[in-house]
């Protein structure tokens, strides 16, 4: 399902990030950075909700705005019971919508959001999404000092936190248009590649938005996907040809982008989480949006629908891929 | 796309594995922790006047105890992640396992944390261990009369 939009603004954004992305490609262009882990607090799901709450602090602080400011906030993130947002929710006193799509809950959360103040229901949206390697390590694979060696294919978890205001006065970048995905299922099993787990949706997802738009790959300047990691992204340069005839042009991987794979291989194929997108896109993609260095960008944050003990009792890794149009205002 | 081409497009993309470089460290470095092993009960048995089997056991807690302490000084999970099985299946990997699940859910209580959790990974080893070596008993038992 794709709508348009005419009137949705990003007002200001906001990342906050940890020591092994602050050591990555765009350390300098990150807002704030800790050198460790557990960021003053003392254990690590709460330096998660930490790190939610100070990307809150700084976009608050940059678009001089005050909670009550604020008509929604909008949050995610990969801890079970989406638990980060909700204690993060709890400390703002501002009507809370928690979502869960895993690496695609950020641009879930600007779908929703932009059509809540399209439909002049809101004036100003707040969306956030954090995730922590630590506590996804511990969650979802080993306990964090177990040394399992992983295979190549695996991606690692990005610690951050990243935050947005959506606005319906004019500014310099633009949500143009969303595109909610259908989940698919390919038949993948194996969590340690969850770039092939999320490829199929993210094709049909780029493929419904560009036909239900009548647009070609070469209306945008840039397409980027959430977290596909470097064998993903080839995975999905092959499948797009054979199973939509599109050739991918201007096309990268936030998952790539956001370490130094050459350097930091302890994260294998590339970064994942629900804020490895939007720490490259609100770091990076939003300030050459505002320089009019690119001017329509197709944001598609992929997320595996993960769950271990749907994978133990042999069942299939479900995927899902959400889209933003994001375009540089006139 | 039909589900099993789509099977194809992934397993062509692979990255390969050095499957023989690291069963290659994996042994060297597996054995240096067995004559490592050795060198201990020697040692225990020559200085402290030991029997081999009383040695052994001894050899045992010195091995887990610095798996253990290197665990928890934050270091050892890197040497596993070279050394791999090298490291794993020796009882240092078991030490290992429990260490660090320990730690993870210390912050969860003594009880409903530590405790509840400290097996989740060595709980495997434990029970299957034991199950194995009682038909093995049996088997040598039924076969050998039990010498």
């Amino acid at each position: 399902m794709t709508t348009k939009y005419k009137n949705v603004y990003i007002k200001d954004v906001s990342t906050v990030v940890g020591p092994y992305e602050f050591k990555g490609p765009l350390s300098k262009r990150f807002d704030k950075h800790y050198d460790d882990m557990y960021f003053g607090t003392d254990s690590l799901e709460s330096a998660e909700i930490q790190l939610m709450k100070d990307s809150i602090d700084l976009v608050l602080n940059k678009s001089n705005l005050k909670n009550n400011d604020i008509d929604l906030f909008i949050a995610g993130d990969l801890q079970n019971q989406i638990t980060s947002s909700c204690y993060t929710a709890s400390s703002l006193n501002i009507p809370f919508l928690g979502i869960y799509s895993a690496c695609a809950t950020n641009t879930e959360g600007l779908g929703i959001g932009a059509n809540y103040i399209e439909s002049k229901i809101c004036k100003n949206v707040l969306v956030s999404v954090s995730s922590h390697n630590m506590v996804s390590e511990k969650q979802f694979r080993n306990p964090t000092e177990y040394g399992a060696p992983k295979p190549g294919t695996a991606t690692f978890t990005a610690t951050g936190g990243a935050s947005c205001i959506l606005t319906n006065k004019k500014g310099k970048v633009r949500i143009e248009s969303s595109t909610i995905g259908i989940p698919q299922d390919y038949n993948q099993t194996d969590p340690m590649n969850m770039g092939a787990v999320m490829v199929p949706a993210a094709a049909n997802t780029i493929y419904k938005h560009l036909t239900d738009l009548g647009r070609t790959v070469d209306d945008y300047d840039l397409i980027l996907t959430g977290d596909l990691g470097i064998y993903g992204k080839e995975i999905l340069k092959d499948f797009m040809k054979k199973e939509y005839n599109i050739k991918l042009k201007n096309y990268n991987d936030c998952g790539v982008m956001l370490y130094d794979l050459e350097e930091q291989t302890d994260v294998q194929a590339g970064g994942s989480g629900p804020v490895c997108s939007p720490l490259v896109v609100y770091s990076d993609i939003i300030k050459k949006l505002e320089n009019k260095e690119l001017k329509r960008v197709l944001y598609v944050a992929t997320g595996a629908l993960f769950n271990p003990s749907m994978v133990f009792q042999k069942n299939n890794i479900i995927s899902i891929a959400h889209a933003i149009s994001l375009e540089s205002v006139e | 796309m039909e589900k099993k081409l789509y099977d194809k497009l992934v397993m062509s993309h692979m990255p390969k594995e050095n499957r023989g470089q690291n069963a290659f460290i994996a042994f060297v470095i597996g054995g240096l922790i067995g004559a490592l092993g050795q060198f201990l009960v020697e040692f225990y048995s020559y200085y402290l006047g030991l029997s081999s089997s009383d040695a052994s056991v001894f050899m045992i807690i010195t091995l887990i105890f610095f798996a253990s302490l290197f665990t928890a000084l934050g270091f050892f999970d890197k040497w596993v992640k070279f050394a791999r099985c090298g490291l794993i299946i020796p009882i240092t990997g078991f030490a290992h396992s429990m260490t660090s699940a320990a730690i993870e859910y210390k912050k969860e209580g003594y009880v409903t944390g530590l405790g509840a959790n400290m097996f989740k990974l060595a709980g495997t080893v434990i029970l299957y261990g034991v199950v194995s070596a009682y038909i093995f008993g049996f088997i040598r038992l039924i076969i050998m009369g039990g010498i």
